[in-house]
């Protein structure tokens, strides 16, 4: 069983401040790590692995720093790790970004294909569904167990607000998992150091997938971005930073009573 | 496809058990709003089984028209015949915009359609407008919702959207509009994209809805256990409210994840927010600056919560509370004598 | 010279600090409190290749290198010593001895299990009567048929009762002096071995800290480890690795500390402005971060050394003098700048001032340090 997992390395946006000055975000000496929904898939996909001896491809579209990412995931035990990167790829939105990693898809030919729901930076989770489209394959997104059941079918079951849903899905698919779905292992240590001494990740440019230009990039991409910005900052509150717990209450149940909660 | 030949706007009318979902109105307000300041037809899309006699609902709610589908292949959603359904209306209507819930379902639906139609898609959009050249101005927050951004779709068409529940406003139900009723004329395939479904689980627990709470008491990191949770949802008893909490206290196991308020949780626009113990990160913010008044305490004065609320006390909310508590529990009691007098 | 570090080693203190933060740390007040041993870890530990950091893959270990090794123990160190000294005694001073020492056969039976951390380990050298004056041994060995019979006591044994592999010193020929002395291989169910007294200390209380009792105790000859008489010397080498161990698992408890103490002189406030706007802490923080640099620098030297096959006994003394004594130095300090909320129980500062203590005595004290030093100068 081969499974492709597409992972995107981000900045880790719970990290990002505002600098207060200027208003903007402050990008420098943010890390980046493995998107969590991705790093979900990942661990589905090991696990796969362990039970079944599936073989596991981490794929990744990125500027050449996405390389961390994919060291990271042969700590994490995969067996092949490609970076499809290429300066046509930039300014892609979601739908020219599916574009681009189906192309790549195709020419892996995998049983499984596993994304995260979404990604903290772009926040769509619209990629895996849309690279589902363009590769003719059935979907399940939302995922929070995944079972195999035989060669050609996979039991997945699937969330919604109000409940779940239990199906089963016919190889090859895509599905989509939730960072609720499972915790993923550490790195253990002699994978570590073999990703940066024995691992090699393959580099992908455009000349090595077949797919149309028209649909690559910015002049790929049906959305744009027309402008932004920060927040405006609201009025600003008041702070008390010296009263005694006692006066801290009063202060409180005076607020209520003027805004009629009391 | 050629821009000028698309008219028009969509809503996606979501139903669960043949139930119209929330959302949908929502989005029946403001497409209504669009629809008006385009002068162009607002049409809502209703897909499912059972649900043609409720569609009349939807004028009620803002729609010019409905076209819906009636099919035991919609009773539980899958996608395929999701799509299918709504892309023989999109290529037979031809709107200039679709909009649909950002639901579990929706964000599940509206990437595979705008995949199909190959068209842009815009998700959790918190604001739209009509600019230049009567295109959908589409403003939703990026990089973890630290900044916002304005999307265009100039030449693809229809400009399709996503927004979250608690977003738009609803209008008021007004039974004298009237509208047609029309059945889409698309004969569903089964296909090789077809999954089948094995079993319905519904969730057994009473769920919790704190996007209809008037009053949040919001717990995070700082409340310290599970135990200490208790003193929180005494508060929240007094002041008829739920309480609801930060991701670090779903992550910590203290509460379940429908009480998460936040990027990854729900957006929620309460008259009153408490944020206790929550340091109001921007993931945390996101879901609750729309809040009409916001308390908070922390023992950080330099705690970034304090840049949004409206009251903000340094202090150690363990310490507050119980005497909160207290004075609210005296103030009900003044106020009932007062009644009584 | 290059003083960064590559990437490899950075990949390896996240995964260090990602499971020492989430696996080790919510326990080790508990562990500490109940002085019990964290066998839950242990398994943890094993699971991701913490317990064979620097042994080749061959014999089931990590295939890493003493750098990366030392790392985990500095990292562990951080958010628990207990857990730190678990895995450096385990290591150091049994499985890198049977690694560096050990017969071919000897490594299969032994190491492989150990690199895997099905088997945890421990070394038995101190006696009641030999403590710096290792060479003083009193436990015998002494020839019958197919075995060696091992008779005494060793104390103060690090994850004693919990070990499967003990390396044992043993004087099989008295005459011969410190060259009279011998390494067995004891496997914790050999008859005549029994665990003894579990010693309540001040520090790493959730380590098991044992006597090992030898009463006729039968040991096959094949468990002989490397050559009659070359025990002293092996228990020599395998201390001087044992030494960067334990400068790392001191550097590790002082770095938690200081992170500690930065948080919260950040936090506290008293005459109305937080602790950190003081000059005096702020000159102590200095004080305190150059120390624990200058402290890694020694140790990263060390272990650099010992895996490039240079000389790196006298480094690695100076690393764990140097490191020991500013452990002391610096979680006493950050005791003091917590103030009466560093001496109760609900802060985890006063653990790492005691756990600090120990490493300047055990494994070689510091005096014993100095006497390596010096006569590597002199």
């Amino acid at each position: 069983m081969k499974i492709v997992v597409c992972i995107k390395q981000v900045p880790d946006t719970t990290e990002v401040k505002l600098d207060p000055e200027t208003g903007t975000l402050i990008r420098k000496g943010v890390p980046s790590i493995i998107n969590p929904d991705d790093k979900r898939g990942l661990e589905a996909a090991l696990q796969l692995k362990d039970e079944f001896g599936a073989e596991v491809v981490v794929l990744t579209m990125g500027p050449p720093q996405a390389d961390n990412a994919l060291r990271e995931s042969f700590g994490m035990g995969v067996d092949q790790a490609i970076l499809l990167t290429d300066r046509a790829f930039a300014g892609s939105d979601t739908l020219a970004t599916s574009h681009t990693l189906a192309a790549a898809i195709r020419k892996i030919s995998p049983d499984l294909i596993i994304a995260g729901r979404q990604a903290i930076d772009g926040d769509t989770a619209q990629v895996g569904p849309q690279i589902a489209e363009h590769l003719n394959l059935p979907q399940v997104s939302y995922v929070f167990d995944l079972q195999k059941e035989d060669e050609k079918h996979l039991i997945v079951k699937r969330s919604f607000e109000d409940g779940s849903h239990r199906l089963r899905i016919k190889m090859p698919c895509l599905i989509t998992t939730l960072s609720e779905m499972n915790t993923p292992r550490y790195m253990s240590v002699g994978k570590i150091f073999d990703a940066y001494r024995e691992k090699k990740v393959e580099i992908w440019n455009l000349k090595d997938i077949d797919i149309e230009t028209a649909t690559l990039g910015l002049a790929g991409s049906p959305t744009k971005v027309q402008k932004s910005f920060t927040k405006s900052v609201k009025d600003k509150g008041v702070v008390y930073d010296d009263v005694s717990p006692k006066e801290a209450a009063k202060l409180i149940v005076d607020k209520l009573t003027e805004k009629y909660i009391l | 496809m050629n821009v000028k030949d698309y008219k028009g706007i969509f809503v996606f009318i979501e139903q669960r058990n043949s139930i119209i979902q929330k959302v949908s109105i929502e989005l029946l307000g403001k497409g209504r709003e669009l629809a008006d300041e385009l002068g162009v037809e607002l049409t809502a899309l209703f897909l499912g089984e059972n649900i043609e006699d409720s569609s009349i609902d939807l004028i009620h709610y803002g729609a010019d028209r409905v076209v819906f589908l009636d099919d035991e292949q919609l009773s539980i959603y899958t996608t395929e015949p999701y799509t299918q359904a709504m892309t023989a209306a999109i290529h037979d209507y031809k709107p200039e915009i679709v909009l649909i819930g950002a639901t579990a379902v929706g964000r599940d639906l509206a990437p595979r359609v705008s995949a199909r139609v190959e068209t842009g898609l815009t998700a959790d959009c918190t604001k739209l407008e009509i600019g230049e050249n009567s295109n959908l101005w589409m403003t939703r927050p990026a990089f973890g919702g630290n900044i916002m951004a304005t999307i265009i779709c100039t030449e693809h068409r229809p400009q399709m959207s996503t927004v979250r529940p608690g977003v738009m406003k609803s209008l008021v139900k007004d039974t004298s509009r009237s509208g047609d009723i029309i059945r889409l004329d698309v004969q569903l395939e089964k296909n090789h994209l077809n999954v089948e479904v094995l079993e319905v689980i519904k969730e057994e627990k009473e769920k919790i809805n704190i996007e209809d709470a008037d009053v949040l008491v919001s717990g995070g990191r700082g409340v310290g256990s599970q135990g200490n949770y208790s003193i929180l949802e005494v508060l929240a008893d007094e002041l008829k409210g739920t309480v609801s909490s930060s991701r670090a206290a779903v992550d910590s196991g203290w509460v379940d994840h429908d009480r998460q308020v936040g990027q990854t949780g729900k957006t929620v626009r309460p008259d009153m927010y408490f944020a206790l113990g929550i340091s109001g990160a921007i993931q945390h913010v996101a879901g609750m600056e729309e809040s009409e008044f916001i308390i908070a305490v922390n023992k950080d004065g330099s705690a970034p919560i304090f840049d949004v609320s409206d009251l903000g006390i340094v202090g150690d909310l363990h310490k507050i509370l119980p005497l909160l508590v207290d004075e609210v529990k005296h103030q009900r009691e003044e106020q009932a004598q007062l009644v009584n007098a | 010279m290059d003083f960064n570090l590559d990437n490899e080693y950075d990949m390896l203190r996240t995964m260090y600090r990602d499971f020492s933060e989430q696996e080790v740390e919510p326990i080790a007040a508990e562990i500490d409190e109940e002085e019990r041993f964290p066998a839950e870890t242990v398994t943890k530990l094993a699971k991701f290749g913490l317990l064979g950091i620097p042994i080749p893959k061959e014999y089931g270990g990590e295939g890493a290198d003493n750098l990366a090794y030392s790392m985990a123990v500095e990292e562990l160190g951080r958010v628990c010593g207990t857990t730190s000294v678990i895995v450096s005694a385990h290591t150091s001073l049994c499985a890198v001895l049977i690694l560096e020492f050990g017969t071919e056969e000897q490594k299969q039976k032994y190491l492989v299990p150990l690199a895997k951390g099905e088997k945890l380990g421990a070394f038995g050298l101190t006696e009641p009567n030999a403590g710096t004056d290792a060479s003083a041994q009193q436990t015998t060995a002494i020839v019958d048929g197919e075995d060696y019979v091992l008779n005494g006591s060793k104390i103060f044994i690090t994850n004693a009762g919990y070990a499967d592999t003990y390396v044992v010193m043993a004087m099989t020929d008295k005459k011969m002096g410190t060259r009279g002395i011998s390494a067995f291989i004891v496997e914790h169910d050999f008859p005549g071995f029994s665990i003894g007294k579990k010693e309540k200390k001040l520090g790493i209380r959730g380590s098991s800290t044992c006597e090992l009792i030898f009463e006729d105790c039968r040991v096959p000859k094949e468990n002989l480890l490397g050559k009659v008489g070359k025990g002293f010397s092996i228990a020599m080498k395998t201390l001087d690795g044992g030494r960067i161990g334990i400068a790392s698992q001191a550097l590790g408890i002082a770095q938690g500390a200081f992170d500690q103490t930065v948080n919260y002189v950040k936090e506290r406030k008293q005459f109305g402005r937080a602790l950190s706007k003081f000059q005096n802490t702020q000159f102590e923080l200095a004080d305190m971060n150059t120390k624990l640099e200058a402290a890694r620098l020694l140790i990263y030297k060390a272990a650099c050394k010992k895996d490039q096959r240079l000389p790196y006994s006298a480094d690695a003394a100076r690393a764990k003098l140097y490191a020991a004594e500013v452990a002391m130095e610096i979680t006493t300090k950050a005791v003091q700048l917590h103030g009466g909320y560093g001496y109760i129980r609900e802060y985890p500062i006063e653990r790492m001032m005691r756990d600090a203590k120990i490493t300047e005595i055990y494994e070689g004290t510091s005096e014993v340090q100095k006497m390596v030093i010096a006569a590597d100068v002199l």
